[in-house]
């Protein structure tokens, strides 16, 4: 029919021709765009390059706990600085969510009323509202608090202002490693002990008591060890000097809003992914382990649970990753993450949009990645093995 | 025919209103003693914020009748004794809130684009329409009424998006996103789809990259980079340089989610549609986007929610949407210290909008799920 056109009518001809031309087409527009930009740029006078990396920065961050930040040092730190800010945040906020997440999930599902009927409202109410405003409503809550002087006190060493929470900070002395040591060995035993009772369980049937030796060995050992080797660890507490506290661990209220807003808001969704993936469990299995006499406590434990997290993994790791790239709304309260520190005030300051943002969008992606590589591990760890 | 056969009732005990709280409230101790803490702590909360939200609340005028013009009339800053929320900022600063900066005399187009969203939408959210092909037919049509509305031109005075804002900017970034990002979702959806490896690559590698970095870096992306991109004289809009923005990012997420959809048909459908000698095109666009659409259009809904949820981004690079005109009065002298007022305002507004849409995908889903099972062979 088509003689004319015979070799098009060629499923490979076409296939090729295609994507030579899609191929052809992109970088035609790469060429216009590298070709208009690097023209633009020459224009306005900015260097490409990433000397300006080893420049000093000229500005303070307020809130760095893990790193020492003076305005001397380079924009390169002031990344690193931003990029703890962003971890530091995104998992004590993804660690908060998930436990806030599954109570709530769990609570929803309980037989009374009232109590589940708050917690759909909660859910409800926190999940249709913008992240972005209930960042910036904490963080006016937040800075609405009693001045310094004022401060409300809490069990006489943490002190509650409008310049955020002051804490005692722990000071470690020269034994403490060894404690530390002892904590990290007795983790490691008390995961051991954990898998061999486990197969001893699955071989005889018999019990071991791994809660309490794990607490035993955790908590007890080195406490012993503390005293013995004479506390080696003294409290700094904060002092009211002038207009502000001097020493102490302080937290930012801008953390504080960030950490808040993060965990209340993704927990909403998570609250709805743990009541999805417990409902997802057939009801067969609850009478079931009822009927050969499991406590309550017990069913949920063993039965339930285990099961709902083969739904509950995959759409929990989109949550961490969401969650994440939420925490870059920082740059609204002034909170020096990644998005605020790097690639707000350091791009203002030396102009190098291009680079500042590519660092930026490619930390991001990395996290990504890196966030979802383990959870497909830990997914993969707890669905069906077929035998 | 005696008392023998008298139909015995149920037990008070389990029915009515008695049984329903037996069960529902007072199941056993533990659960009385929760029911009962919750009673009380509702009772503690509810009357005082109904009290701050409404009864003690200046709506217009203050305690003392006179009509509010800044934060120092509010009753609450006269007397700190008594008087809760002022709503008076609410209603001096409403026009802002709705359309921004638009001037007094234009404001009829946007009122009249604002009645005319609501008929292009109809068709779209109810398929029992009576002669929904006619409004669909506007439906397709609206987009470029609203931009001559809007923006000017056609013998209209041209008003620069600059003088937009409020909820107008919401709207006009949360649909415009959700409308340009459906096309171009579908086209990322079935390129990635694509037997054609460098075209999928391509595809896969966008889609990636726009779901592993936050929405804001591409929002400065757009305001920032993208002018150097752009040969000299084409100075953009900055609302059009957000939606670029905006749009590339819901694509993504759209794509994926039509991705979902595709890959519920089964391959039969595939099959029938190419033994029937239809094209890739042909077959795609009778055949399998249809049904991957309908099944994909719950959470389509959802990302959309999202998206309508995150163009309150936009305030970062310093576009005055609903959340920005909140700001911006708290910012002003006028109306300092209101911010509970005007957060649970904007809140409220957020909240009708994406539950209503919520609701609605709700059941969308409880449609589909009927009509699946009815047409299950």
């Amino acid at each position: 029919m088509r003689s004319n056109l015979g070799f098009f009518s060629d499923e490979k001809f076409r296939s090729i021709f295609f994507q030579t031309l899609v191929v052809g087409l992109f970088a035609l527009g790469l060429f216009f765009v590298i070709t208009t930009t690097s023209y633009n740029l020459e224009k306005r006078n900015i260097a490409t390059g990433w000397s300006f990396l080893q420049n000093p920065a000229g500005f303070d961050i307020s809130f760095s706990p893990f790193l020492e930040f003076k305005s001397t040092d380079t924009h390169l730190k002031v990344y690193f600085v931003g990029v703890l800010n962003t971890l530091l945040v995104s998992v004590t906020g993804c660690i908060a969510a998930t436990i806030l997440g599954f109570i709530l999930g769990i609570v929803r599902l309980s037989s009374n009323w009232l109590l589940s009927r708050l917690v759909y409202i909660y859910v409800e109410f926190s999940r249709n509202v913008p992240l972005l405003l209930q960042i910036i409503l904490w963080y006016s809550i937040l800075i609405q608090l009693p001045r310094v002087k004022q401060s409300l006190q809490v069990l006489d060493v943490f002190y509650i202002s409008n310049r955020g929470l002051y804490s005692p900070r722990p000071i470690f002395e020269s034994g403490f490693s060894y404690v530390s040591i002892a904590i990290v060995l007795a983790l490691i035993s008390s995961f051991l002990i954990n898998r061999w009772a486990k197969k001893r369980q699955d071989k005889t049937g018999q019990q071991f008591p791994v809660f309490s030796s794990s607490i035993g060995l955790i908590f007890i050992v080195p406490l012993i060890l503390f005293f013995i080797l004479g506390s080696p660890l003294s409290f700094e507490h904060p002092e009211l000097k002038g207009f502000n506290f001097k020493g102490g661990l302080v937290i930012r209220p801008e953390f504080i809003a960030m950490f808040l807003a993060l965990s209340i808001y993704t927990a909403a969704f998570i609250s709805e992914i743990v009541r999805a993936g417990i409902m997802s469990v057939s009801k067969g299995q609850r009478e079931a382990s009822a009927a050969i006499g499991l406590k309550q406590t017990w069913i949920m434990r063993l039965i339930i649970i285990p099961q709902a997290l083969r739904v509950i993994v995959p759409p929990l790791t989109s949550q961490y990753l969401n969650l994440t790239k939420n925490s870059s709304l920082g740059i609204a309260v002034g909170y020096a993450d990644l998005v605020h520190g790097f690639g707000g005030i350091s791009l203002n300051q030396t102009g190098q949009a291009i680079e500042c943002m590519a660092i930026v969008m490619a930390t991001y992606l990395s996290i990504s990645l890196t966030i979802s590589f383990f959870m497909n591990i830990y997914n993969r760890s707890i669905q069906f093995k077929e035998k | 025919m005696n008392e023998m056969n008298e139909v015995r009732k149920p037990p008070v005990a389990t029915t009515g209103i008695i049984g329903w709280l037996r069960i529902n409230l007072f199941f056993n101790w533990t659960n009385s003693l929760i029911t009962l803490f919750v009673v009380y702590c509702l009772y503690q909360f509810i009357p005082w914020i109904l009290d701050w939200t409404i009864f003690s609340a200046d709506f217009k005028y203050n305690y003392l009748g006179e009509q509010i013009t800044n934060q120092e009339m509010c009753s609450r800053n006269l007397d700190p004794e008594n008087g809760g929320a002022c709503w008076a900022v609410i209603y001096v600063r409403f026009y802002q809130f709705i359309y921004g900066f638009y001037p007094k005399v234009e404001v009829w187009r946007v009122n009249l684009a604002y009645i005319m969203l609501a008929f292009a939408l109809l068709p779209l959210l109810y398929a029992k329409l009576p002669y929904r092909k006619y409004f669909l037919y506007f439906t397709y049509i609206f987009p470029v009424i609203a931009y001559f509305l809007l923006n000017g031109g056609l013998g209209f005075t041209e008003v620069s998006t600059n003088k937009w804002g409020g909820l107008l900017v919401t709207l006009v970034l949360g649909c415009t996103g959700i409308a340009l990002a459906f096309p171009i979702g579908i086209m990322l959806a079935l390129g990635r789809r694509s037997k054609l490896p460098v075209i999928s690559m391509m595809c896969t590698l966008f889609i990636e990259f726009i779901r592993g970095v936050p929405l804001i870096t591409l929002l400065f992306f757009g305001m920032v980079m993208l002018p150097l991109f752009l040969p000299e004289g084409i100075d953009m809009d900055g609302l059009v340089r957000v939606l670029v923005a905006v749009t590339l990012f819901q694509s993504a997420y759209m794509a994926e989610v039509i991705r979902g959809g595709l890959q519920a048909i089964p391959p039969g459908q595939y099959e029938a549609a190419k033994s029937l000698g239809m094209s890739y095109w042909r077959m795609n666009l009778l055949i399998i986007l249809p049904q991957a659409i309908r099944i994909s259009i719950p959470p389509i809904v959802n990302t959309s929610i999202g998206l309508f949820k995150d163009t309150t981004l936009v305030i970062i690079v310093g576009i005055l949407d609903l959340l920005g005109i909140g700001r911006g009065t708290l910012a002003d002298t006028n109306w300092l210290g209101l911010s509970y007022e005007i957060y649970f305002f904007v809140s409220l507004v957020f909240f009708i909008f994406t539950f209503g849409m919520s609701r609605y995908s709700l059941y969308l889903e409880k449609k589909l799920k009927t009509g699946i099972n009815m047409g299950a062979d």
